[in-house]
């Protein structure tokens, strides 16, 4: 069962929430429905679910509503419509005394300006989760030391949250959620306020967290290569819709539609494309079964130079030229053993761009792509200029 | 013209108010009646049983000790206490000074206790808000002495009078103040509270309250000025104090002791004034 599952939840600020429902029902965009009935659409009808121990991410550009949609999921904002069930409960019907309940207990934020207390001190901050429940302090300060310590700030305790940088301020935030032992971390752009080297230091720690602790993570961002890095899925947004959901993979090559394309047409493709992103099918023939004669007609007809060889399993065994192929059929050689090569370049499938490309540069054959031996497919030189380039349509069509 | 202007006879609105304060004063004299006696009773006590007993010397010294620690260990305020206390006994006004100072303290924390709590309900509802926003505009506006009149018409003249009045008058901006300290509580803090599960009562105390404090007591540092002013207005109706030797002063046209009077009751609000502002900003300097 998912941890969270969220279905139908829709949120639209404003007082004539049931025409404003009404037109969007009708597909009216939100630009129109602010225009008519001056109601803004906060979430429209997102739906997805979580497993646990994932990082759910949520990205869009500011306005999109990605921080109305993770508050819904608390209810700090009250859902228009929808249900979001958290371990099949749905919060959408409790009432305050459950709803707290589940607040404490299940889930924790993070906030994108830290949220901290700044009348009291970094352990106190740590601390405010249990103090709430009403947890005896002598416990619940050594829960929060035990979190402030696995987020390295063991040293800091007594020190008001306003003594400390953004980065460290940050790891208290992170720390006062983790206290509480929830099984879910809701984290809004989290990281978005810190500089570029701290962020992805705090990425960093959040994947090596994350790794001990198997959280189920509800990650916001407005950034695509924080996303990327984090995310086991990721859920694009636009304007309160969710229009795509697919893991980084899914997202970068296969944009769900021009928007999702504009947006990760900005990243630094040589890192994110891999081997089997930009690779063609490739001509082959079978060593056990096919002779020179075969494999010159198959280059005549591709009208190519060199082909493939493989065994009956698919395992990559070399190439032949047209040279050598003719050769051989004129003295009546009929083995392609005597003619195969076997210096050909390999690469894993999931071999980055910009490694293919040093590999490609120094090579009189195109490149193949093999998992354990067993050939995928082909890259010629031209497909990862063309990658790198960022027109060349990228296909999988192996 | 002229028979435009009366085509109306003067409708009788003072005679309307007039009677109907007096039938409040009548129904409710069960409610008035022992509340200024005791009130009074218990006023008298704070100035004579226990202000006046304590020894001017003792008061002048106590004083300049809470203002050398709540103005963080300076100077300047403690021996500006000492050597203006000594000058309201050197003059002869000690008493009187005590009596204002009952009042003041009395006026104050009353104004307090009503209006930290009206504040919170203020911060919390906006209908709460809509409804006494002009209330206190009204209050505010109207001249001081105004609220001399219902104050002396429910409660006779003397201290209780005047503590009223000065209620009715200073309390606009504790509530005020309150009010907008909880309404600046930086949103992501309201909604940390909320989110680990805080109840209503937990996120006013442990947060909100904590951090809208530095703006509350700039609210009752005014709370306790005005107080001060309206308890020297106050002895127009029988409050007795520095207040009232001013005015009786003024009625005879003695200039000099008129001056010696007033110069005591700016000793006293200065002193009052700097002790309350470093209230406020005393716990920000210490961490
Ligand atoms: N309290 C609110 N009242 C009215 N409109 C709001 C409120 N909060 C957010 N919105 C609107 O909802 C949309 C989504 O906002 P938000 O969830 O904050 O976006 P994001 O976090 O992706 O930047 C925006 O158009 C914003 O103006
Ligand atoms: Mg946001």
């Amino acid at each position: 069962m998912s941890i969270i599952e969220v279905k139908n939840l829709t949120k639209i600020f404003g007082k004539n929430t049931k025409q404003a429902l009404k037109l969007l029902d009708n597909g009216h965009s939100k630009e129109e429905i602010l225009k008519q009935t001056g109601s803004t659409v906060g979430v429209n009808r997102a739906n997805f679910s979580v497993e646990e121990g994932e990082i759910f991410v949520i990205m869009g550009l500011s306005g999109s509503g990605k921080s109305t949609l993770v508050r819904l999921i608390n209810r700090l904002i009250e859902p228009t419509g929808g249900n979001i069930y958290i371990n099949g409960e749905d919060l959408a019907k409790m009432n305050k005394q459950e709803l707290r309940e589940v607040r404490r207990k299940k889930l924790s934020m993070v906030f994108q300006k830290f949220g901290l207390f700044p009348h009291r001190t970094v352990l106190e901050n740590a601390a405010f989760g249990l103090e709430i429940q009403k947890v005896e302090k002598q416990e619940r300060e050594e829960k929060a030391k035990k979190a402030l310590e696995l987020v390295g700030l063991g040293g800091y305790l007594d020190q008001k949250p306003g003594q400390l940088s953004g980065g460290m301020q940050q790891r208290v935030g992170l720390a006062r959620a983790l206290t509480n032992d929830p099984s879910v971390l809701l984290m809004d752009e989290a990281f978005s306020a810190l500089d570029p080297l701290i962020r992805k230091e705090m990425q960093d720690e959040l994947i090596h967290l994350q790794s001990k602790m198997k959280k189920t993570i509800l990650f916001i961002t407005h950034d695509l290569d924080e996303a990327l890095r984090l995310g086991d899925r990721i859920a694009l947004m636009r304007d309160g819709n969710i229009v795509q959901i697919g893991t980084p993979e899914e997202i970068l090559v296969n944009p769900a539609n021009d928007y999702v394309e504009k947006f990760v047409e900005d990243v630094d493709k040589s890192k994110i494309f891999t081997a089997q992103h930009i690779m063609k099918r490739p001509e082959t023939i079978q060593i056990e079964k096919h002779g020179p004669r075969v494999a010159l007609e198959r280059m005549r007809e591709e009208g190519i130079s060199s082909i493939l060889v493989t065994d009956k399993n698919r395992q990559l065994q070399g190439y032949v030229t047209a040279e050598a192929a003719s050769q051989a059929v004129k003295s009546q050689n009929g083995d392609l053993k005597e003619i195969i090569k076997t210096d050909i370049p390999q690469v894993d499938k999931d071999t980055a761009l910009q490694d293919i490309f040093s590999v490609i540069y120094d090579s009189q054959t195109p490149v193949a792509v093999v998992e354990e031996g067993k050939l995928l497919g082909i890259i010629v030189r031209g497909a990862v200029i063309a990658a790198l380039a960022g027109e060349g349509e990228v296909e999988n069509n192996v | 013209m002229f028979n435009m202007m009366s085509i109306v006879p003067k409708i009788p609105v003072a005679e309307g108010v007039t009677d109907f304060v007096g039938w409040l004063t009548d129904t409710f004299s069960f409610l008035f009646d022992p509340i200024k006696v005791h009130f009074g009773n218990l006023m008298d006590f704070i100035t004579e049983s226990v202000l006046m007993n304590i020894p001017p010397l003792i008061f002048i010294l106590l004083v300049a000790v809470i203002a050398f620690f709540l103005t963080g260990k300076k100077l300047g305020l403690a021996a500006f206490s000492i050597v203006g206390l000594w000058f309201i006994h050197n003059q002869g006004y000690w008493e009187e000074m005590m009596n204002t100072l009952t009042l003041v303290i009395v006026a104050s924390l009353l104004s307090v206790i009503i209006g930290v709590p009206i504040g919170i309900l203020m911060s919390k509802s906006k209908i709460t808000e809509t409804i006494f926003t002009p209330i206190l505009d009204f209050m505010q506006t109207m001249p001081a002495f105004v609220y001399l009149i219902p104050a002396v018409a429910f409660f006779g003249i003397g201290m209780v009078p005047g503590v009223i009045a000065s209620l009715i008058f200073a309390t606009p901006p504790t509530i005020r103040f309150t009010n907008l300290g909880i309404r600046q509580v930086s949103g992501e803090l309201v909604e940390a509270a909320d989110a680990f599960g805080s109840t209503g009562a937990q996120k006013l105390f442990k947060v909100e309250l904590p951090m809208a404090r530095p703006t509350i007591m700039a609210g009752i540092n005014q709370t306790v000025m005005l107080s001060l002013s309206m308890v020297v207005i106050a002895s127009m109706i029988g409050a007795p104090g520095l207040g009232s030797e001013v005015l009786s002063a003024l009625q005879r046209s003695q200039v000099g002791p008129g001056f010696v009077s007033g110069v005591g009751i700016v000793i006293l609000a200065i002193v009052i004034d700097r002790m309350t502002q470093n209230l406020s900003k005393e716990k920000k300097a210490n961490g």
